[in-house]
């Protein structure tokens, strides 16, 4: 979204007004509910104590929350800091046209297509050494390779599998944005003798800028939203290597059945995930304008 | 150096395939197996090949029902998203208004919202509102994460369009309506393919939310798959066979927009 030079019309809320209604109906009424939860003790339905701030500080003073935080801070940078250059070269590697192009597309957006417990399931046999794929090639080549024994092992496991999951979204979307450069382009940048590199710095990663963005951030917040893959492939374990924020949360709701910690948790981690794409929303929209400034002086 | 470049392009993008189909490979290659077969020993190819798991899910109404349930909600959920999402997209990328710059990023924050923070809200709303285990309840739930995207994707496209179109459009007398469904919809149609099929995408494989909020006439596939364990252990040929269904919906969609894809959007705008 650019401001420049729109007209301003008030009247474009009543275009966006259903689009509100749709979304306040699955988000307002729930997310209202979960504020009322997290300022009561909730001992049984009628009996409820107003608690105010109480839940918010014990969640926050929380050991195990501080270190799932962090196990989740560092896998999603991982996810980011693998996938998005996966992406882009693979975007950049796709043919542009032709039975090939189709096929390379339809392969790539099969792992997206795959329910995500589907996804776990998968890769519970196929990580295994001694029926799966993945384990038995692994323990081929002489590694002593366990997914379920030993916790850098799920952890990367999981951060591979997550990989093979959602790598084509990143690349699908800067191969949809590289589609939209006009050949114009790339005919100046030869006239120039522009290098590889130099066409990647300054057509298509500038032209991939919306792309990005989107992918960053859906890549990002799914990330951080983990749930049901790492559940169904490690159950969190072993010990607690692989148990993300909703895992635990989830825990805290449904098996110790504490629904006032758990809905202030739930506000805190909405917060926190709010915050960081809050900061990389601008910081992003900030690089991009600064690329095209740079773009405009040459 | 050129031809050197190409081929290890290719190379690079062989190994990626390789390695983004073979976990699938591995699942098929399952489905046609026993569970006993699965279990006792590893074989690159089923040693004694059945069809007795895909039987099962074809003959067994708990079994494709489930298809049916997940395909109607996805199907109601994308009309919805996509219907809603193009004229908020046609304002965001067009006009400047009141909080315009909030409501976009207050649409994104929905996007934020771990589900499972919501299942028992959720469950508790639609309980009182009788929507439970209802087709409807589930296209609704996936209406949150849905529309933003839809909006975001289809704003991309819209702006992308000169805004010149529009005004010729207006001067020649064309009504909003008109001109929005015979000149501008043409247009963006790849938008509204992409847009369609990342709906498609995310309310097919969500899991938490259409569990919550399914029990017997609305259950989806998703669902019923992860009821597979028996006194016996896990059923892994059956949930293999029916993994294996859950991909082909999807793969008849993107066969469907795999040219809107390929010819590219340009959103310098978002």
């Amino acid at each position: 979204m650019s401001a420049a030079n729109k007209p301003v019309n008030q009247k474009a809320w009543l275009l966006i007004l259903p689009v509100i209604l749709c979304v306040a109906f699955s988000a307002i009424l729930p997310l209202m509910t979960v504020v009322n939860y997290s300022v009561q003790d909730i001992i049984s339905p009628e009996r409820r104590v107003f608690v105010g701030t109480e839940w918010f500080a014990a969640v926050m003073r929380d050991p195990e929350l501080h270190e799932a935080l962090l196990r989740q801070l560092g896998f999603s940078l991982a996810v980011l800091a693998v996938e998005l250059p996966l992406g882009i070269l693979l975007a950049l590697a796709m043919p542009a046209q032709g039975w090939k192009s189709s096929a390379v597309l339809v392969v790539m957006a099969l792992s997206l297509l795959i329910p995500w417990n589907v996804v776990g399931t998968i890769w519970q046999i196929y990580a295994r050494a001694d029926i799966g794929l993945l384990g038995a090639g692994l323990d081929y080549i002489g590694l002593d390779y366990s997914y379920t024994g030993n916790s850098s092992h799920a952890w990367i496991t999981v951060l591979v599998m997550d990989v093979w999951h959602w790598t084509p979204l990143v690349a699908l979307l800067c191969f949809a944005g590289l589609r939209s450069i006009p050949d114009a382009y790339y005919q100046a940048a030869r006239i120039d003798g522009a290098s590889k590199f130099a066409v990647f710095r300054y057509i298509q990663l500038p032209k991939m800028r919306g792309v990005l963005m989107i992918a960053v951030l859906l890549r990002f917040m799914d990330s951080f939203m983990i749930y049901t893959e790492p559940f169904v492939l490690t159950g969190g374990g072993p010990g607690n290597a692989t148990t993300f924020l909703s895992q635990y949360l989830t825990q805290k709701a449904v098996g110790q059945f504490d629904l006032g910690p758990a809905a202030a948790f739930s506000l805190i981690y909405f917060l926190i995930i709010l915050l960081l794409c809050f900061i990389l929303y601008n910081w992003m929209q900030r690089v991009g304008t600064a690329d095209k400034l740079e773009a405009g002086h040459e | 150096m050129n031809e050197k470049r190409f081929q290890r392009r290719t190379l690079f993008l062989a190994a990626y395939l390789v390695f983004a189909i073979l976990p699938i490979y591995w699942m098929v290659n399952m489905s046609f197996k026993t569970n006993e077969e699965i279990l006792s020993s590893f074989s690159f190819f089923p040693q004694h090949f059945t069809l007795a798991n895909y039987a099962t899910i074809f003959t067994d109404p708990s079994w494709y029902s489930g298809y049916i349930n997940s395909l109607i909600y996805v199907a109601i959920n994308t009309v919805i998203s996509v219907t809603v999402a193009l004229p908020a997209a046609y304002a965001f990328s067009r006009y400047q208004f009141l909080g315009d710059k909030h409501v976009f990023f207050w649409l994104l924050t929905n996007r934020m919202t771990p589900p499972a923070v919501f299942l028992l809200p959720f469950f508790q709303l639609y309980t009182t509102v009788g929507l439970m285990d209802t087709h409807i309840a589930v296209a609704l739930a996936h209406l949150l994460f849905n529309v933003p995207l839809a909006v975001w994707i289809l704003e991309g496209f819209m702006s992308g369009i000169p805004r010149e179109i529009d005004e010729t459009a207006y001067i020649d007398g064309y009504s909003f309506p008109r001109f929005f469904l015979t000149i501008f919809l043409p247009l963006i149609k790849a938008g509204v393919g992409v847009a369609a099929f990342f709906c498609f995408m995310f309310s097919w494989v969500e899991l938490l939310l259409a569990r919550t909020l399914t029990s017997v006439n609305a259950k989806p596939i998703v669902a019923t798959m992860t009821r597979t364990v028996s006194a016996a252990g896990m059923d892994w040929a059956t949930l293999a066979a029916a993994g294996v269904l859950t991909i082909v919906p999807g793969a008849i969609v993107i066969w469907f927009v795999r040219h809107y894809i390929a010819k590219g959007f340009a959103m310098g705008r978002v």
